[in-house]
């Protein structure tokens, strides 16, 4: 998987300066917020759920040989080909594999992270295959790329004008109107022929039961089951940790993840499918088990919780960082307070150094996790990782000057003294408006207040030992 | 090279799992959740048509020797005249005066020339306004509740259950046995994408319309 | 009781009025309060920094400086989460000194009981609940009921009190830009309320607040709950 280019906050100070970004940003994880909150609050055992989820997932990471075998087992009863993926190159080969078996050029796709991490669409393209997304706000940005022939960053959500023209230039010359259902409808036309031609699907998972070998895609506009229903050959490719142990279990992550996510009681489609069935969907069924990277962060005792993801999103929306930076300022296909802990892990520390510490600690984003990912423990245990493997010499030295400081008491306060000192040129007013660097950062947007005076425990222990 | 990445991987995993507890030391999964919802039967009722109508699907509770008529003014509201069934769809449930097309593994694109679509369902969630379609006899292979734009989905009230723990038990039993697909269904399609205005209607059926039969009397 | 007070390097250098106010409170409920001149830093900034192993020494020496207390009350609902929830792990032992720490807000409150401590602060007063004390110490709603009481104080409630003020430690440094459009929100929420006052039950938070306030040229004070409870 690829990792970031540049530091976090040398994306995060180009994300911020985009107004609009922001303000899109701001309103959307607003509104997801407040609609999560709502639906959670309606039920009583959110709690309980939470905390079945949290342990079946860890009972899955503990036994994850077990349910694979029991997985490929099962998949296999039920007449899939299970493939075994070591890195996106071979999960991506077999999609390509697949294809040119049965003479496609153009895949269907469901919007899928997976597939983003391994970068499908871009091997299948150099290899003279299509990969056709049929999200509605995939489509839009393939379109879009497609249009411009360059590499775009494109804002979450475009404006519907945006949008019309887009469509004017590509799949919809006639269309006139920026109404939303306008719009919709010029969508629903174009890929409803794609849909009906198409011969290859191609899927991700959301959730795979090792008992009976069924898949799960949780979606709101239907494409999901256009592509794992339509096409003769679907191939779906899941996440090795994706796995739940029986069919049972969905009970729980099935209301962990719509009102995580979405904000609903239920998105609008389930789809769950056990290997093939006669006369009822694809005839060929190819599901490519994905490791790349997975057994690395599986190794981790304390990261290896960031497995248990089920892709809500719900962190993000709760992210003070996150809802103002966005995505992109993380440089990773998983951003957030997800990506920040789990980037990392999947493609080395030394990739991403600067992710764990994108972060304020405020912990909302452990609060709203459904299946309990201490995020914040986590973040603090790579970054002790990040400074042990790509740690700056001055800082560390910094940091160890101060810890000797703060290992004497006299040493303390001599500081402070001189401190107080050091900052005589710098006070106006009673605030300094000017820190030297490396605390410069500080003062570009912010006041400071001045040592105090006196340091309190040199007076107060002072005066309690003065006899009465 | 898949036997070997197979290996390679689950090798992977033996080697990163090794220094945690073993299967056995897991303790179980606590499951203090609701797994019912006790409830008596008419307020789930009546929580199923408000929870389906809240996603702007079209509720209406009928008596059983009321469906067949309900069906036709539904179809002719829609301006629905060729209806897909599924070959076994009951005969007292088809309406008259409508060309009624059983499936017999019709193509898509013959699908895509029907104006909707008339099933039953197996299981039905009150909390959630979920319908679950499991492709039994009475309710058609998948593709057939996909394509058409208008879908007639028949509940019988006693396919109710107050949650989706529920629902669930039950269905497992269908995975498990016959692996027959499942499609739970909570409003008709939407897409949120654009300025977050909820947009009905972009690739499955744009209007969902569920009739909840009745016990008589 | 026996009361030792944690004054945190924060409060020791930044805020002292608010350490001496804490101690007051205490005083004056009755209760001996004792300040180890010994005491200096909990090591929060170190780990959450990524220096786990110059935390160390930091931990073991809070310790061996406060572990003969009926109970430990600090002005830092920080430092207060970092010693419970960050020291069994990093010490590898769970010493029942740490559970017996306490910020000042909890410790009246949950430990006490008191809500009414007998202070007068004629002011409009907005109070942001820290994150630590949101979601790590969970201290709930202890500082509006101590608030609520004051007599002559206006309370006034903060829009999206629970968002972040931005500080995070070095943060507020490495990812200034980021914590500084954190604290941009946070600040125009506290000018909206038109207070006097914001307060909060932790000096960082202060800190970051109250430079934002004073570089955006509001009226607005930020002031530790300590000096408020402690006013008469």
């Amino acid at each position: 998987m690829r990792g970031p280019d540049e530091t976090f906050p040398q994306a995060a100070a180009r994300e911020l300066g985009d107004a609009q970004l922001r303000a899109n940003l701001g309103n959307a994880t607003a509104t997801i917020r407040d609609k999560r909150a709502r639906v959670v609050d309606e039920l009583p055992d959110w709690e309980q759920l939470r905390d079945a989820g949290s342990a079946i997932k860890a009972e899955v990471m503990a036994d994850l040989d077990g349910y694979l075998l029991q997985f490929e087992q099962a998949l296999r009863a039920a007449g899939a080909t299970v493939h075994w993926a070591r890195d996106g190159a071979e999960a991506c080969a077999v999609v390509a594999q697949v294809a040119r078996a049965h003479n496609a050029t153009e895949v269907v796709k469901v919007k899928s992270l997976t597939t983003d991490e391994i970068e499908l669409n871009a091997t299948l393209a150099q290899q003279g295959i299509h990969a056709l997304e049929t999200d509605f706000a995939e489509l839009i940005l393939q379109l879009d790329g497609d249009w411009s022939s360059h590499i775009l960053v494109p804002a979450i959500h475009r404006n519907r004008t945006e949008i019309r023209d887009l469509f004017k230039r590509t799949i919809a010359p006639e269309i006139a109107s920026d109404e939303p259902a306008v719009l919709a409808e010029a969508a629903r036309l174009y890929l409803r022929e794609r849909f009906l031609d198409a011969k290859v699907g191609v899927s991700g998972a959301n959730f795979g039961v090792a008992e009976t070998g069924t898949l799960c895609v949780v979606e709101s506009e239907g494409n999901g089951r256009m592509c794992t229903t339509l096409p003769p050959v679907l191939v779906s490719i899941i996440g090795i940790e994706k796995l739940v142990p029986t069919f049972a279990d969905l009970e729980v992550f099935l209301q962990l993840l719509p009102r995580s996510s979405t904000g609903e009681r239920m998105n609008p489609y389930t789809s769950l499918w056990t290997g093939v069935t006669d006369a009822d969907g694809p005839q060929e069924l190819h599901v490519v088990l994905l490791d790349n990277g997975r057994t690395r962060v599986l190794k981790d005792e304390i990261g290896r919780q960031a497995l248990h993801c089920i892709r809500c999103s719900a962190c993000l929306n709760v992210c003070p960082v996150y809802s103002r930076t966005g995505g992109h300022a993380y440089g990773s296909v998983y951003p957030g307070p997800i990506g920040a802990i789990l980037t990392p892990q999947l493609i080395g520390i030394e990739n991403a150094p600067t992710l764990p510490f994108a972060s304020s600690l405020c912990g909302a984003c452990y609060d709203a996790c459904p299946v309990k990912i201490d995020i914040p423990r986590v973040l603090l245990h790579l970054r002790e990782q990040a400074v042990l493997a790509t740690g700056k010499r001055s800082e560390r030295a910094a940091m160890r000057a101060l810890a000797w400081v703060f290992a004497s008491a006299g040493r303390l306060r001599l500081a402070q003294r001189l401190a107080r000192i050091a900052q005589r040129p710098l006070v106006r007013s009673g605030v300094i408006h000017r820190l030297p660097p490396p605390l410069s950062g500080w003062t570009d947007t912010r006041d400071m207040r001045p040592v105090a005076a006196h340091g309190f425990v040199e007076q107060a222990s002072a005066e309690r030992e003065r006899p009465e | 090279m898949n036997s070997s990445s197979r290996d390679e991987i689950l090798a992977r995993v033996r080697a990163a799992k090794g220094a945690t507890r073993t299967p056995d030391q897991h303790p179980p999964t606590p499951r203090d959740y609701r797994h019912s919802d006790t409830r008596p039967h008419d307020e789930l009722v009546a929580l199923f048509c408000e929870r389906v109508g809240d996603y702007r699907a079209e509720v209406q509770r009928v008596a059983a020797d009321q469906l067949p008529d309900t069906i036709a003014a539904v179809a002719a509201r829609h301006h629905a005249r060729r209806l897909a069934i599924p070959w076994q769809l009951p005969d007292d449930w088809q309406p008259h005066g409508l060309e009624l097309i059983p499936d017999d593994t019709l193509t898509a694109r013959a699908l895509d020339g029907c104006d909707g679509v008339i099933t039953g369902c197996s299981s039905a969630v009150a909390e959630t306004g979920t319908i679950a379609l499991t492709a039994a006899p009475h309710e058609g292979r998948r593709v057939l509740s996909l394509v058409p734009d208008l879908h007639i989905c028949i509940v019988h009230s006693q396919q109710i259950v107050g949650s989706v723990p529920e629902a669930i038990t039950q269905l497992a039993v269908i995975t498990q046995g016959e692996r027959r697909p499942i499609t739970l269904i909570s409003g008709p399609s939407a897409t949120s994408d654009i300025e977050l205005q909820r947009v009905e209607g972009v690739h499955g059926p744009r209007k969902l319309v569920v009739l909840v039969i009745e016990e008589p009397g | 009781m026996r009361v030792g007070l944690f004054a945190t390097c924060v409060a020791d250098t930044m805020f002292p009025d608010a350490a001496r106010a804490t101690a007051m409170i205490l005083e004056r409920l009755g209760h001996e309060v004792v300040v180890p001149r010994e005491q200096t830093c909990c090591g929060q900034m170190h780990m959450n920094a990524g220096y786990r192993s110059e935390a160390l020494p930091l931990a073991e020496r809070f310790v061996a400086t406060f572990g003969e207390f009926d109970a430990v009350v600090s002005p830092s609902s920080s430092c207060v989460g970092a010693i419970r929830e960050l020291y069994p792990q990093l010490l590898a032992i769970d010493p029942p000194l740490l559970q017996r720490t306490m910020e000042l807000s909890e410790f009246l409150v949950h430990r006490l009981g008191v809500e009414d401590v007998g202070a007068s602060y004629p002011h409009r007063v907005t109070y942001h609940p820290t994150c630590h004390s949101l979601r790590v110490t969970r201290i709930g709603d202890a500082p509006l009921r101590l608030l609520r009481n004051v007599k002559g104080l206006e309370l006034v409630e903060l829009p999206d009190a629970t968002e972040c003020c931005g500080f995070g430690g070095t943060f507020s440094i490495k990812n200034a830009g980021t914590s500084s459009a954190i604290l941009a929100d946070k600040c125009s929420a506290i000018e909206s309320t038109d207070a006097d006052v914001c307060t909060a039950v932790d000096g960082s938070c202060l800190l970051q607040i109250g430079g934002g306030l004073s570089r955006r040229g509001d009226r607005v004070r930020a002031v530790h709950l300590a000096e408020i409870l402690a006013s008469t």
